[in-house]
Parts: C-alpha cells; sequence; structure tokens
C-alpha cells in the first residue's frame, strides 16, 4: 500500500515524466500484443489488392504487394525496439567498458583506446556506417554492428572523463590502501559512480538509434524484405508517393511518434536526475 | 563608526537563527575579531554588515549603522558607491577570485576604474604603489605577472591590495589566513596591522584562531550558536573570564611548551 | 627511548624526482631518512612544498622513489609491486585529511569500516554487523552508527570513522594525513586524544603529518621538520620550543601565534618567499633566506648531524657539534 502510494506521489510530482512514460508503454505494449493488435498477418501478400487505399478492413491501406501496411507498421514496432534496444544495450557496455578501462589504468591503454576513438570519431558517423553494412553485407544484424562501431566511442569518452574525475579522491586512494583487489575497485567504485549518469545517456539515446536503424535501412543497409520495418518501408514507399501516399505517409508517422516518445522521455528523466550529484 | 545594534539573521523562516541579539559597536581605526567554530554564526555576521548574505539569508531584526548610515535598507546602488571605497572585504581564497586568464595589472586597472575616474596610466601607477605597500616586491613585475605565476600568499596580498586601494574606513576580512603557510600567515597579519597603522583603516576579521585573535585586536567577540558567548580585550578573555565556553577554548588550544600528552 | 627492536619501518634516502623537460627536474623528496617506531609518535612538520605528503605516499607504497629504499622489519620492500603489495598493505594504514572526501558516497559505515576485513577474507558476510559494532566502540562512536552515512555526520565524527577503518586490520604503522586540520579546535584535542589511547593500546606507531607544529609537539616524540624536500630537523616534540636549533625550526616557531607569547613584541616574519622547488639552490636549501648563511652554505648541502642525543640538525653551523660520528 505505501509503495504504490509512494508512486503515485512520485508521478504527481514528475507529471512529464509519467505521461512519457505511459507512452512509451503504449509503444512498447504495440511491440509486445502485436499478434493481438494487428488483424491480418504481415508478410501474407496478395497481390490483387496492392496499392489500395486505407478503408474499413486495411486500416492503413496496403502496400505494393498488397501486405496489410497496418499490420506491418504494428510488427514495425517489433523491429524497431528490438534492434534500438540491442544496439543501445551492446554500446552501452562496449563503449564503457573501453572507457573505463582507458580512464582507470591510464598509459599505454588509454592511449590506444583514445586515439582508435579519435579515428572512429573523426569519420561522418552514417556514412562510416553505411560503409560497414556494405562491407558485412546488408541486415538488420550488420546495420545494428556497424552503428555500435560509429557510438561507441561517445560512451567510451564520458565513462573515461568521469573516472578521471574520481580517481585520484581520498576515497580511491583510501580503497587501494585498504587492500582491495582492481576488480573489486572496479565493479563496487568505479561502475557504481559512473553507471547511473551513463545508463540515463543511453536511455536518452534510445530515440536517436532508432532513427539510425530507420536510416540504414531507408538506405537500402539494414533490414531486407520481408521484414517489415519502417525505414524500409519508407524506401519502398518512396515511388508511389504520387499514386499511393499512404505507403510512405504511415510508417513515416510512426517513425516519428516512436523516436519523439523515447526522446522526450529520455530528456525528462535527465531533468530528473539533474543535478547528476553524489 | 559601525554600530551593528542587536541583529537577528535567520536563513530558514521557522528554523534556529544563524545569529541572535548580536550588538558590536567597532571605532575608527579599531581591530575586532570575532572567534568562534564552525557554526557559531561569525561569517554571517560579515556578510550581514556587508549585505551578502547567501542564500535565504535575512536581517530579520536590529539594524546596521555604518557612519550614521542604515546599510540594511541600502539598495545596489547605494553600495557600488561605498563598496571598494568605504567598505572593503577579503575571503579565505580572495587569492583565487583573480581571473586567472588576465594578468593582475589588466584586472586592477580595471578595478580602479570602476570605482573612479583615473586615466589608466593613473590607475597603474595607483596599482603599482599599492602592491608595494603590501609589501610584495617589484610591484611593477607583479601587475604584469598572471595569477598562477605567484604563490597563494602572494595571490592573498594582490587581494588585499585590491581591498585598501582606495583606503577605505572598515575593512572585512573573513579567515584571510587560513589556507596559508604559518610563516606566510605571519607576514599577512604583520602587513594588515600595519595598513591600520598607516591608514587608520578600521578590521573587523573572523577567525578560529585564538592566539591570532588576542595578538591581533583590540577587541575580542567570541561567539558559540549564533550568540555572543564572551566579549572584552585581551587581557580579559586570555585571563580574566568567567565565561564556560572562553575556558573550554582556552584550554583547547595548543600551546607551545603547554600540555604534554606523552 | 627508541630500542632498535621496536623499528618497524625504516626509510632510507629516499628521493623522488620528477623530470620535466631535458633539464628541469622538480625534487620532490631528497634524500629523506626517516624511521617509524612501535608505540612512538613520528611528526612531519613542515610548509607547502616541503615534501611531507610526497614522503608519505612512498611510505606507504602509493608511489615508487626514483632512489633510496623502505625496510619493514628488515625486509626490503620497495620494489613490490602486484599481489605482494597489496598483502602488505594491511601493516600499514592511513587516515585522510578531509572527511568529506575520505568514504565512497554510497557505502554504509558499516561496509566502510569492515571493507578492508572483506579485502583480506578475515571475517564472513554475517560477521560484519558485530565487528562493526567493535570497531565503533573502540572510537568511541554508538554501535547504531553501523547503519547510517558518513554524510550525516559532523567532521569530527567523519574522523572517527576514519580512524575506525584503519584500525580494522590491526596495522603496525598508521599515517595521518592531516587529520585534525579541518576540524574545530575543541574536536581536534578529543581526536587526538583518542589516537594516542588506541596508540598505548595497540602498541602501533603513528606518522602524523600537519602544519600545525603547536599541535604536533604535544604528543610527538620525534618530530621531523622538512623544507623544500629535505628534512632539516630531528627532535623530540618536548623539546621543539626549547631546544630548536635550525634556522627554519626557529623561524617557523616565532612565526606561530600562541596565547602564552609575548604580545607586546611584533610577531617576527621573515620578509622572503618560499622559494619554488623548481629552483632549490645548490648547498643549503636554506640559504636564500636564513640570518645565519655562510659561505660554505652556498657551496655544500649540509647533512643531518647529530648535535645531541635524538637531535639532528642539517645545519652547518652545528657541524663542529657532533656528539658522536655519523653512522
Amino acid at each position: 500500500m505505501r509503495d504504490i502510494q509512494k508512486i503515485l506521489a512520485f508521478c504527481k510530482n514528475h507529471k512529464q515524466f509519467t505521461v512519457f512514460c505511459i507512452l512509451a508503454l503504449v509503444v512498447i505494449g504495440a511491440a509486445v500484443f502485436a499478434p493481438v493488435i494487428a488483424n491480418h498477418n504481415p508478410y501474407e501478400a496478395v497481390i490483387a489488392k496492392a496499392e489500395q487505399p486505407p478503408d474499413a478492413n486495411h486500416w492503413f491501406g496496403t502496400d505494393k504487394l498488397g501486405r496489410d501496411l497496418f499490420s506491418r507498421v504494428i510488427y514495425g514496432t517489433r523491429t524497431s525496439l528490438t534492434s534500438a534496444l540491442l544496439l543501445v544495450v551492446i554500446t552501452l557496455f562496449a563503449g564503457s567498458a573501453l572507457g573505463i578501462f582507458a580512464g582507470y589504468f591510464g598509459g599505454v591503454t588509454d592511449s590506444v583506446i583514445m586515439r582508435i576513438s579519435d579515428v572512429m570519431i573523426s569519420f561522418p558517423g552514417l556514412v562510416l556506417a553505411i560503409a560497414i553494412a556494405g562491407i558485412l553485407g546488408p541486415s538488420l544484424l550488420n546495420a545494428v554492428i556497424a552503428i555500435v562501431a560509429v557510438s561507441w566511442t561517445k560512451y567510451a569518452r564520458l565513462a573515461r572523463s568521469l573516472v578521471l574525475r574520481i580517481k585520484h579522491k581520498d576515497y580511491m586512494l583510501a580503497a587501494v590502501l585498504t587492500g582491495s583487489k582492481t576488480g573489486y575497485i572496479l565493479r563496487n567504485y568505479i561502475c557504481k559512480m559512473t553507471m547511473p549518469i551513463l545508463i540515463v545517456t543511453a536511455a536518452t539515446d534510445m530515440g536517436t538509434m532508432m532513427l539510425e536503424i530507420a536510416a540504414l535501412s531507408f538506405l537500402g543497409f539494414g533490414a531486407q524484405p520481408p521484414v517489415p520495418e519502417w525505414g524500409m518501408m519508407l524506401s519502398e514507399g518512396r515511388a508511389y508517393l504520387q499514386t499511393a501516399p499512404w505507403m510512405m505517409f504511415f510508417p513515416g508517422l510512426a517513425v516519428f511518434i516512436v523516436v519523439a516518445v523515447f526522446n522526450l522521455l529520455g530528456d525528462s528523466l535527465r531533468d530528473i536526475l539533474d543535478p547528476l550529484s553524489d | 563608526m559601525l554600530e551593528i545594534q542587536n541583529i537577528t539573521v535567520n536563513y530558514n523562516k521557522s528554523g534556529k537563527p544563524a545569529v541572535e541579539n548580536f550588538s558590536l559597536a567597532v571605532e575608527q581605526g579599531e581591530i575586532c575579531c570575532l572567534v568562534g567554530e564552525s557554526g557559531s554564526g561569525k561569517t554571517s555576521v560579515i556578510r550581514a554588515v556587508i549585505g551578502n548574505l547567501s542564500g535565504q539569508g535575512r536581517v530579520v531584526q536590529g539594524d546596521i549603522f555604518f557612519e550614521d548610515e542604515p546599510l540594511l535598507s541600502y539598495t545596489s546602488n547605494d553600495w557600488r558607491k561605498i563598496y571598494g571605497t568605504e567598505i572593503s572585504m577579503i575571503f579565505q581564497d580572495t587569492g583565487a577570485m583573480l581571473n586567472p586568464i588576465r594578468t593582475i595589472g589588466s584586472q586592477f586597472v580595471e578595478y580602479i576604474r570602476a570605482h573612479r575616474a583615473y586615466s589608466r596610466k593613473e590607475a597603474w601607477e595607483k596599482g603599482v604603489q599599492m602592491l608595494e605597500r603590501t609589501c610584495l616586491p617589484d610591484g611593477e613585475r607583479i601587475m604584469k605577472s598572471y595569477p598562477f605565476q605567484l604563490s597563494g600568499g602572494m595571490k592573498q596580498r594582490v587581494g588585499i591590495a585590491f581591498a585598501m586601494v582606495f583606503k577605505p574606513k572598515l575593512l572585512l576580512a573573513d579567515e584571510p589566513t587560513s589556507a596559508l603557510d604559518i610563516t606566510t600567515q605571519a607576514q599577512m597579519i604583520r602587513q594588515m596591522m600595519k595598513l591600520r597603522e598607516e591608514y587608520g583603516t578600521s578590521i573587523i576579521m573572523i577567525t578560529h584562531n585564538l592566539a591570532l585573535a588576542a595578538y591581533m585586536s583590540d577587541h575580542i567577540v567570541v561567539m558559540k550558536d549564533g550568540k555572543i558567548a564572551d566579549s572584552g580585550d585581551r587581557n580579559h578573555i586570555l585571563h580574566n573570564s568567567q565565561a564556560e565556553y572562553t575556558k573550554k577554548l582556552l584550554s583547547a588550544v595548543p600551546s607551545l611548551g603547554g600540555y604534554y600528552y606523552v | 627511548m627508541f630500542e632498535p627492536d621496536d623499528l618497524i619501518i625504516e626509510a632510507r634516502h629516499l628521493t623522488k624526482s620528477y623530470q620535466l623537460s631535458r633539464y628541469r627536474f622538480l625534487t620532490a623528496c631528497d634524500d629523506v631518512s626517516l624511521n617509524f617506531y612501535k608505540n612512538r609518535t613520528l611528526g612531519i612538520v613542515g610548509e607547502s612544498g616541503c615534501g611531507k605528503s610526497t614522503f608519505m605516499r612512498m611510505a606507504v607504497g602509493l608511489e615508487k622513489p626514483t632512489s633510496g629504499e623502505i625496510l619493514f622489519h628488515g625486509k626490503n620492500i620497495t620494489e613490490r609491486k602486484g599481489e605482494e603489495l597489496r598483502l602488505s598493505r594491511r601493516h600499514i594504514q592511513m587516515i585522510f585529511q578531509d572527511p568529506g572526501e575520505a568514504f565512497h558516497p554510497r557505502m554504509k559505515v558499516k561496509e566502510i569500516i569492515c571493507e578492508p576485513l572483506f579485502n583480506f577474507n578475515q571475517i564472513k558476510k554475517s560477521e560484519m554487523a558485530s565487528k562493526a559494532r567493535e570497531l565503533l566502540e573502540m572510537v568511541e562512536l554508538p554501535g547504531s552508527f553501523a547503519e547510517r552515512y558518513p554524510h550525516d555526520m559532523s567532521g569530527g565524527q567523519r574522523q572517527r570513522i576514519g580512524i575506525a577503518r584503519a584500525l580494522a586490520l590491526e596495522p603496525e604503522v598508521i599515517i595521518c594525513d592531516e587529520i585534525t586540520s579541518a576540524l574545530d579546535v575543541s574536536v581536534q584535542q578529543t581526536i587526538v586524544q583518542l589516537l594516542l589511547d588506541l596508540q598505548k593500546r595497540k602498541q602501533i606507531s603513528i606518522g602524523f603529518i600537519s602544519h600545525d607544529l603547536a599541535l604536533v609537539q604535544q604528543f610527538a616524540h620525534q618530530i621531523a621538520v622538512m623544507y623544500l624536500g629535505n628534512v632539516v630537523e630531528i627532535l623530540s616534540g618536548k623539546e621543539v620550543s626549547t631546544k630548536a636549533a635550525h634556522p627554519y625550526t626557529q623561524a617557523l616557531l616565532d612565526s606561530i601565534f600562541d596565547l602564552h607569547m609575548d604580545f607586546s613584541k611584533e610577531i617576527v616574519s621573515m620578509d622572503s618567499e618560499i622559494p619554488s622547488p623548481l629552483n632549490v639552490p645548490e648547498g643549503c636549501p636554506f640559504q636564500n633566506r636564513c640570518i645565519h648563511c655562510m659561505d660554505v652554505c652556498r657551496a655544500e648541502k649540509p647533512e643531518l648531524w647529530e648535535t645531541e642525543p635524538d637531535h639532528l640538525v642539517a645545519c652547518h653551523q652545528f657541524k663542529h657539534f657532533k656528539y658522536r660520528e655519523d653512522k
């Protein structure tokens, strides 16, 4: 009972965050309950019904192969969310780990990791991602790998600067002097102090990551047909913009709404946790 | 010259006041030290005088008169006229308040010209003179230096030079020597007392060092929990005081050749 | 006073210099030799730039000396690293100056003071509560403090937590780095008293670093005065106010504001500045500010000569007073 009251009080104090939380949950709900919400099979192609405008049966109309657009958009939520989540998690852990090692151990480790990161940063992100995806071959997984390769640097640099900020504090010295092992220090001191900020940064990046995947898919380097993915659907619909505008409109709207929701959620999360002081 | 009449300072409407019923009168040329431990309210008193209480601090009762002017009703414009020229203040880290990317000279000239209409050349001369008065060797060289080229003690003396350049009637000092080495501290205190002799400036200084207060001041006020626990001259505080707290403080101060533990 | 059997740590000719560029060196510590004895307090006093912090860091193994050696019960431990170094930390612990920064912001008191024991597998998780209580009792804090966080406590209480943590492993040596500087005067007394009581009970050797000579001379069996990386005088705390011989020590004593000083006299202060550690002159480091400076002072650096039992001075004035040959 007390816990529910606490949660309600929290929600009242942070209205913006609560609203976006609920919207995000709606989006996630759409992904989880896709089979229930979608009224058609997203892969079922009925050529005779191709390029039909929205009507009572096909709420969003049909695409060039006669597949129900509404179902494809709903199932697209699954694709986008899972790939974005995978992307964020891998980037967060890989980037942070490298940044923490660079910051804590310094010396050669620091130089090597930071120079590699400098090289990666000097490339325009999307271009490099396209190059990598092109080399590896177009697929959703390879798109994820390509974006990880480009985005880890942000977390590495952030993690490194956070470590440097606390490395020379008295309590870190005390940990060494009281005989703590390096692994223990990294887990209980460094990670505990840096992870909160890194996780919040990752949460606010969800929206951006989804957009990157959609962009790669739009260009043909990400999800491949017949997987329902909004970016790819936008690309397929481009040729039909004059004749069947709904083929671009609805996937575009979906991208817009979901990315906006997650971006705003991340912003309000950061507002709550700001100032991030220990 | 300065009269603090029964002030009470509060930072938090419902909580305990930081300063309660504090009164003090300082004559021209007098040095007065406020001594106390942390939380005694001594900083709040000084900040109330200079009109710079932090946060939600307010003087909720009492008056402060400087040469019969009511300081509590001063506006920012009024303060601008007297701050730096009639009343000045130095802090524990006054040296650190210097802009690190500009030379001392450029900051000093700007400071001087902000208060009085001097030409650049006149202001520079005045600056050099003042620096040498605070026993900084080679004022010209100091004016051309950057803050990072000076030691902590030297920077603190630059701070004093800024504060004293217009020969203010009153100098407020908030633990100006606490962050300095012992030998530098002795230099600084000698300096401040010389300036009092030369210019007749009154000084109100906060310190936690009772012996320093005894050395330097004509009048000592011991504070505890926002109230005056004891006050009097050196003789009274060191030898004749009956106040419990004063006796406690006196016994806690380590003394050369005094009590030994081992 | 100092039995050779009681010698725990011997620092011999420790030097630490940093190379800033091809020809510029910063010598933070120059040929410093000091000893830590059981149940005795060594006070290290000096102003900024004197090298006391650097010496301390070398003594606890946080930094390797450029030259010189450290002996622990006769064994050379200077070159230890890795796991061997970690294991040797059991014997020498430290208490820090700023009680606000000395503890992990998210750990409770019981976790903080038992952490050293967990690091060496000396207690199990189930024993943490009772061990914490035991340690808190030793530093005269109530057992309920175990569940609190240090930032909820006063400076004096936090410093007691620091002492408790340092005691957890029952070390032979505890180094105190300006532990009283951030405390009020009345609290300083209680902390010092607590420390000395614990010293007597546990026969600990204490290294007390401070700039407050008046405080340290009240309880240090031996005080080493440092200036620009050199030890200039070593004598017992009791004798500092009467028998200090080195001109720098005397200057320090003259600069102290003391309750029993002669208030009618102006306080003596040296009008010169402490030179930068980058510019330590040849010969005696104090030559530019010393009123007794002679020609030999500019040419030759004085060694620590023993002028009386347990009183060493690094000054050419006393070279002829040696009462026995240098060991």
